[in-house]
């Protein structure tokens, strides 16, 4: 799943590092990619997140979205708003639905799938 | 501000009623054919008048050619072809691109044709290889492994965001889908005829939170055609033509995780320029015709488009009767959420709404007044936005 592009995100996933983009101008950008959304600069440096974010908004998701995900309903998909600027999509875990409130404080935490793949899900800052 | 000056009209339109199920003869191609067939009878005008093509992917064939494969099915010749690929605002902004064509002189006559119906199945299996989750697409790759898949999570994201910001109560949300119900009844065509008040809303499963079940579109089947020509030959149509006299389009995103705004989105540089164009104020429109895929996108419509301030639309749908017999007719059709939402053509039926009461054809739920329409599509995860304004003349 990952191109020669995104391939550092995931291998900062895999090492449980949260890895973002930043370009000459400094505009910070997520979701990796070969050119600035700010600027088209194609001058890109890697640098590490704080992991740290609010969330931006959430739904429960009742029902599957998709076959793939029949097992875990129902689950938290979430907008997380990184300190640094850029929103993410991802997911809640660690935090009863009932409880999920916009603007809350969030951190990073990484979830190993299969061996390539390690996702980075959200919980509740501080837990 | 430049723009459209008018000089091109909406003379006929043909529409499919929805179904659940596809259980018609047309599928495919002679979909195509017979819509443009109804599409042109209504028009008064004949198949060689057609000298363009609007139309969105081919469901089949690779979703390639599709204007090679239309022109030689139905035998016209096409001076002006586009493959529209914008979602839900795919009808709208075909239209759009059959107006810019015609006032640039490309061709005179042009037939915008949305369908869903499916082709036979080809018993030796392929076709389309593009899937949102290929190697490549962001979506696929940043969206997607979260259970983020669909629309109905998107519009959820939305929901909240705007109920955190503004204020909003599931009942507000729900009177957008009771009062379309209601016009709905009065639209033989509906699929969704049964009545329903705001405790059915609310009582039906929540899909995810906050949306329930009756405040999301169903899937259907149905096709919609446009027949959009000149001021000229407008003058012969069989019905009052409606005129074309402001667009609008304004696409910022796919994925929702990267609308600028959820609260504020690209509907509004969208509407704001076909109204300038238009030169027409709010209050001048006599039907809105809103695309519907939930409630939520209702509300940010209404206030994006201007018909209220920012926060307000939760307020303004309790103060108004959306109905054909209320104070602020929208949807009369019963919007997609009762109509029905026959994939790309759903959003047409917002346009072939906005001609049968512009032409006085409206039956039961004719209005008593109708000279100018205000028409919104919306694409994707609020994504692709196109506004027109009609005038009929
Ligand atoms: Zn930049």
């Amino acid at each position: 799943m990952p191109t020669p592009i995104t391939q550092p995100f995931w291998d900062g996933t895999r090492q449980h590092r949260l890895l973002l983009q930043r370009c000459e101008a400094g505009h910070m950008i997520f979701y990796p990619r070969s050119h600035c959304p700010g600027c088209l600069s194609n001058r890109l440096e890697w640098v590490e997140a704080s992991g740290k974010g609010t969330l931006y908004s959430y739904t429960v998701a009742r029902r599957p979205t998709s076959p793939d995900f029949e097992h875990d309903v129902p689950f938290v998909i979430a907008v997380v708003e990184l300190d640094e600027g850029p929103r993410m999509t991802s997911r809640l875990v660690e935090v009863d639905p009932d409880a999920v409130r916009i603007g809350m404080r969030l951190e990073v935490v990484f979830d190993d799938v299969t061996e390539e793949i390690t996702l980075p899900y959200f919980r509740p800052a501080g837990t | 501000m430049g723009g459209l000056r008018g000089e091109a009209a909406i003379v006929g339109i043909a529409e499919f009623a929805p179904v659940r199920r596809p259980d018609r003869t047309w599928m495919g191609l002679e979909a195509y054919a017979e819509l443009a067939r109804l599409a042109l009878d209504d028009a008064g005008f004949s198949h060689d008048d057609v000298d363009g093509l609007m139309t969105g992917h081919l469901a089949d064939s690779g979703g390639l050619f599709a204007p090679g494969h239309l022109t030689e099915y139905l035998g016209i010749a096409s001076h002006f072809s586009e493959v529209v690929d914008l979602g839900g605002a795919t009808g709208a902004g075909a239209v759009l691109r059959a107006a810019i064509a015609i006032e640039m002189g490309l061709c005179e006559t042009a037939l915008c044709i949305v369908h869903t119906l499916p082709r036979p199945k080809n018993p030796k299996g392929g076709g389309p290889t593009f899937r949102m989750g290929a190697w490549g697409s962001p979506m696929g790759e940043f969206d997607y492994p979260f259970g983020a898949i669909g629309q109905n999570y998107a519009y959820a994201l939305i929901a909240n965001r705007y109920a955190y910001e503004f204020g909003l109560t599931d009942e507000q949300r729900a009177k957008v889908a009771v009062d379309q119900r209601k016009n709905a009844m009065a639209n033989p065509k509906a699929v969704f005829r049964d009545p329903i008040d705001i405790d059915d809303v609310l009582n039906s499963p929540v899909i995810v939170d906050p949306l329930h079940m009756l405040e999301i579109v169903m899937p259907c089947f149905g096709g919609a055609a446009v027949v959009v020509t000149s001021k000229e030959k407008a003058k012969r149509a069989k019905h009052r033509p409606a005129y074309i006299i402001g667009g609008g389009e304004n696409t910022t995103h796919l994925s929702v995780t990267y609308d600028p705004s959820f609260t504020e989105t690209p509907i509004k540089a969208a509407a704001d320029r076909a109204f300038e164009m238009a030169g027409v104020k709010r209050s001048d429109i006599d039907l809105a015709s809103l695309y519907d895929c939930y409630t939520i996108t209702v509300l940010l419509t209404l206030e994006d488009t201007g018909f209220c301030g920012k926060g307000e639309a939760g307020k303004f749908v309790e103060e108004h009767d959306l109905t054909y017999r209320g104070d602020f007719p929208m949807n009369t059709h019963g919007g997609q959420l009762s109509f029905g939402q026959a994939g790309m053509a759903g959003g047409m039926s917002h346009i072939t709404e906005a001609y049968l009461q512009l032409t006085g054809r409206a039956g039961e739920r004719q209005l008593r007044r109708c000279d100018t329409v205000f028409v919104h599509g919306n694409g994707g995860l609020m994504s692709e936005q196109v506004s027109l304004v009609l005038r009929g003349e």
